[in-house]
């Protein structure tokens, strides 16, 4: 069973993921499909319409997972629309022209399929886990949506009401989702991360029929698509299933490069506060702006990967030893960074108090952390360890069929290739200490960064 | 173990349509009730599962597959939490916090060290109804990481700085949620539904309770439960049944033939209540409870099947279309039957504005009301025996460690180990008239109603 946080923690899980998923064993092949008939050899293609295909054999259990990722997320959104990306997401599972609303979800219920949908800030996606015998099924009800949906009002306002419900659920409810909120619009000042992927209430309240029909129209096309099959089917059977489905859908115009606003420099040191009585334990979280695999120049991003490893994931991480086993201040203590974006994403430090120690206590002494590793970088011991684990991650991923297609695909929807992904754990073995203390030394700067604060209703102004 | 994540400040980053899981049904009825779901024909197909039994006389179930070079072993010794000696709540939690904290010749760090260098991750995690431990590693390291699980199972240290250290993050936790609406909530149905019956206490203990434990009622608690007799034991991946049987009687081998368990009695849970918590928030969250049916009952099986059609794990259920898809009331509406030892029970939840709180409350009760006067449709119990036949291998085996998952809670139930065949023919012998009658039988009952939300009665009223 999975609660609420589970969840959270599930797609966090799922996102970083997305830099763990490579078959080692692949690393050096060519991605042809006539080479190797070998387990997880991955082979990819573009259909005529230039729809994406990416097929990763898996077959030690009779299961298909089909994942259609459209190069398009809340990032993308025009200003003042905020929320369409996903709410569109919503839309998606509506009536068609040729299969009245709730049919798709019907025939996947009906042979024990699962089926949903997410959005992030560069992509949505829409996936099916089912038997193989179902995948052309599944496939032509996915490309029949891709095109012939019937919005009508009366839906819209219905569904509207869903993901208003959702915000409510997922944010308003949460003093600690509401703190991210405002957090994340004041660490990004110019780049569109700085808006919540469900969006702003009173722009989610206004959204309408000709909002969605632009939003369809522009982005939901082949040639704006990537295909991702993973499980018990060969690259043959999926191509001819594809051109059979897909590949009669139309080209689309070609859409313009994302290029989107980038931050300005910082040059400040900022701070978000909220109190909530709901809060009991006060916690905090500093942020930086850096590079993603997508922007940052060659070796950089995997070498973020390896410094947040090394100071703040799991037991033996720099942060855990120091707060939580030796000085005994905080009750958890980390520090994140999610490579897997198009343009610069945020690499993140956070811990909450234990006992009687205070929160600036607890903050002085991860701030001493991130100084200590951007002044004196890391061992080469250290270092190697957190190499072994993210080798030892990909092998373990290997064993969860939709991981490996959530890897490739929120890599090729934020501007990566097939190659990235299969390259990726060698280019994590070049990584040097000193590149791993270099990139804590440009970005990881006290001074240039944005802190969010939780505290208890009674600290409030004082 | 688990521990707060109220404080990590990791986000929702994917946004999908429909959230995963039962979420809140979890509420209080936690966690085991994850079987009802059933067989595949599918995967009785692709998975042979083995008996082994060690010279020393411990059994486990074993599916031998080597596709990928990881090993994943699953365990339980019975009885959870209901076990803490009164007054010292949260002693099963903290317990299995701790088994990575030093044994045998190894300290806290030295032992962590060593798993980290064997390539493998070890959790232990409690329910009201028992202890689990999982451990995943890497084929070829299997000899170091089976070593380390021995010296955990067989001679925990629970030596005293580690003690006080995890114990001081529970409470931390404890603390963290004490003005929390939800978790205020969760104890006040606890209490009011289960009495003063083991399962109505937290199983992370409180402030007092915690602070209670000593070194020796760990070894006392890790002595009475930690025996074969209580065992259960499943194992998936690249290991050969010769070997298994080695590996078992090294970890379990040398354990005491008996537990010595305290006995819990059967409960029902007290229903015809209302309770309100009282709170300003934008979302109110609804919860219901209803009788459920035992896993060995004649009904189960139609009890399931009704489930399902009410509110269970698909789009199409008559809950997600009257609440959410006709009038976009909530996001999330789920129904769900929970199985323990000791209690059973039907819980439905969702979340919806607080606003027209009283009038999603109307409609979930009408739904279960025309549920329990006509039952369903032949064609909803058609297509939901097709989802559940379908369904089971891709909600429970889609990797190692849910393979292994599911094998040792067959083995809990006592279902047999040529069970999947068999499910299918279960579902199918269902008749219309036997769900109406499970529909009669559970959802005429006046339930306990939960509202966590502004008071019921609208906003209007002081």
């Amino acid at each position: 069973m999975t609660s609420r946080i589970e969840w959270l923690r599930a797609t966090l899980v799922a996102s970083s993921l997305a830099l763990f998923m490579i078959n080692p064993v692949l690393a050096d092949s060519s991605v042809s499909a006539d080479t190797a008939p070998a387990e997880f050899k991955v082979t990819d293609f573009l259909l005529d319409n230039g729809m994406e295909v990416v097929v990763i054999p898996d077959h030690r259990a009779p299961i298909v997972t089909h994942m259609v990722w459209y190069k398009i997320g809340s990032a993308d959104e025009p200003p003042g629309k905020s929320g369409i990306a996903h709410f569109f997401e919503h839309l998606m599972f509506k009536a068609t022209a040729h299969h009245k609303a709730g049919e798709f979800d019907r025939a996947v219920s009906d042979i024990g399929g699962s089926n949903n949908a997410f959005t992030s800030y560069d992509y949505t996606a829409f996936h099916e886990t089912v038997a193989p015998s179902a995948l052309e099924l599944m496939m032509s009800f996915e490309a029949d949506r891709m095109r012939n949906l019937i919005l009508t009002d009366d839906v819209i306002k219905t569904e509207r009401d869903v993901i208003l419900e959702e915000r409510r659920s997922r944010i308003d409810n949460n003093p600690q989702a509401v703190l991210d909120e405002e957090v994340d619009a004041t660490l990004w000042q110019n780049q569109p991360y700085r808006i919540p992927v469900i969006g702003w209430m009173q722009e989610m309240e206004q959204l309408n029929r000709t909002d969605a029909i632009a939003f369809y129209n522009k982005y939901y096309r082949p040639n704006n698509a990537v295909l991702i099959v993973a499980g018990d089917v060969e690259p043959e059977t999926v191509k001819a299933l594809a051109e059979k489905t897909y590949g009669k859908v139309a080209r689309g115009p070609d859409l313009p490069p994302r290029v989107r606003p980038v931050e300005p420099e910082q040059n400040t040191k900022r701070t978000v506060t909220l109190s909530d009585p709901r809060v009991s334990v006060p916690s905090f979280s500093t942020q930086w702006v850096v590079p993603s695999y997508h922007t940052a120049k060659a070796g950089e991003a995997e070498a973020l990967d390896l410094l947040a490893e090394i100071l703040g994931d799991g037991n033996r991480s720099r942060l855990y030893q120091a707060l939580i086993v030796k000085q005994g201040i905080a009750s958890n203590a980390g520090a994140y960074f999610q490579g897997t974006m198009l343009d610069d994403t945020n690499f993140t430090v956070y811990a909450a108090p234990r006992g009687d120690a205070r929160l600036a206590d607890v903050e002085a002494a991860v701030d001493a952390e991130v100084a200590r590793i951007a002044s004196d970088g890391v061992t080469p011991d250290e270092l190697e360890k957190a190499k072994d684990r993210y080798v030892r991650s990909m092998i373990f991923a290997r064993d969860k069929q939709d991981s490996m297609a959530n890897i490739y695909g929120s890599t090729l929807a934020t501007g990566g290739t097939v190659q990235d992904v299969q390259q990726w754990p060698d280019r994590i073995r070049k990584v040097t200490t000193d590149e791993v203390k270099a990139v804590a030394a440009r970005y990881l700067v006290l001074s240039r960064a944005t802190t969010g604060y939780l505290l208890p209703q009674q600290q409030a102004g004082n | 173990m688990k521990s707060t994540t109220a404080l990590n400040p990791r986000k929702p980053f994917l946004f999908p349509t429909r959230r995963e899981g039962k979420a809140r049904a979890t509420l209080v009825t936690l966690l085991l009730s994850i079987l009802f779901l059933i067989l595949p024909a599918l995967a009785a197909r692709a998975m042979e599962i083995q008996s082994v039994t060690s010279p020393k006389g411990v059994t486990a179930w074993l599916v031998e597959d080597y596709s990928v070079p990881v090993v994943a072993i699953r365990f339980v010794f019975g009885g959870g939490s209901t076990q803490d000696p009164p007054g010292k709540e949260g002693l099963a939690n903290l317990m299995t916090g701790l088994f990575d904290e030093g044994a045998g010749p190894l300290d806290s760090e030295a032992f962590q060290i060593k798993l980290d260098d064997a390539g493998a991750e070890m959790s232990f995690d409690e329910t009201r109804d028992g202890i689990y431990g999982s451990m995943r590693m890497l084929a070829e390291q299997r000899d170091e990481a089976f070593d380390l699980l021995r010296l955990a199972v067989n001679e925990p240290r629970f030596d005293q700085a580690p003690i006080d250290r995890i114990r001081a993050q529970v409470l931390s936790g404890i603390i963290a949620n004490e003005n929390d609406p939800d978790t205020m909530a969760q104890n006040r149905w606890a209490r009011a539904v289960y009495g003063d019956h083991p399962y109505s206490r937290s199983d992370q203990g409180t402030r007092q309770s915690i602070a209670a434990i000593t070194q020796a009622d760990l070894k006392a608690l890790h002595k009475a439960l930690f025996a074969r007799g209580g065992l259960h034991v499943a194992v998936v991946g690249a290991i050969d049944p010769e070997t298994l049987k080695k590996k078992l009687d090294m970890v379990f081998g040398d354990l005491p033939p008996n537990q010595a368990l305290a006995p819990v009695a059967d409960i029902e849970p007290k229903l015809a209540q209302h309770i309100e918590v009282n709170y300003d928030l934008p979302q109110t969250s609804l919860r219901l409870a209803w009788p459920g049916v035992k896993r060995k009952a004649a009904d189960f099986f139609p009890a399931v099947l009704m489930n399902e059609i009410l509110g269970g794990g698909t789009f199409t259920s008559r809950l997600f279309q009257e609440v959410r898809e006709k009038r976009g009331l909530a996001y999330s509406v789920n129904s769900s039957l929970v199985n323990q030892d000791h209690a059973d029970a039907l819980i439905v939840t969702t979340g919806t504005r607080s606003d027209r709180a009283a009038e999603t409350l109307g409609i979930v009760r009408d739904v279960v009301k025309r549920l329990a006067e006509d039952g369903p449709t032949e064609a909803e119990l058609a297509a939901t025996k097709k989802y559940l036949i379908g369904a089971y291998a891709i909600n429970n085996l889609d990797s190692s460690g849910s393979i292994a998952a599911t094998l040792v809670e067959l083995q809990l139930d006592d279902l047999g180990i040529d069970y999947m065949q068999r499910r299918t023919g279960y579902i199918n012998a269902v008749t219309l008239d036997q769900v109406k009658a499970a529909a009669r039988k559970l959802l005429t009952a006046e339930p306990t109603i939960m509202v966590v939300g502004p008071p019921l009665a609208g906003a209007g009223k002081g």
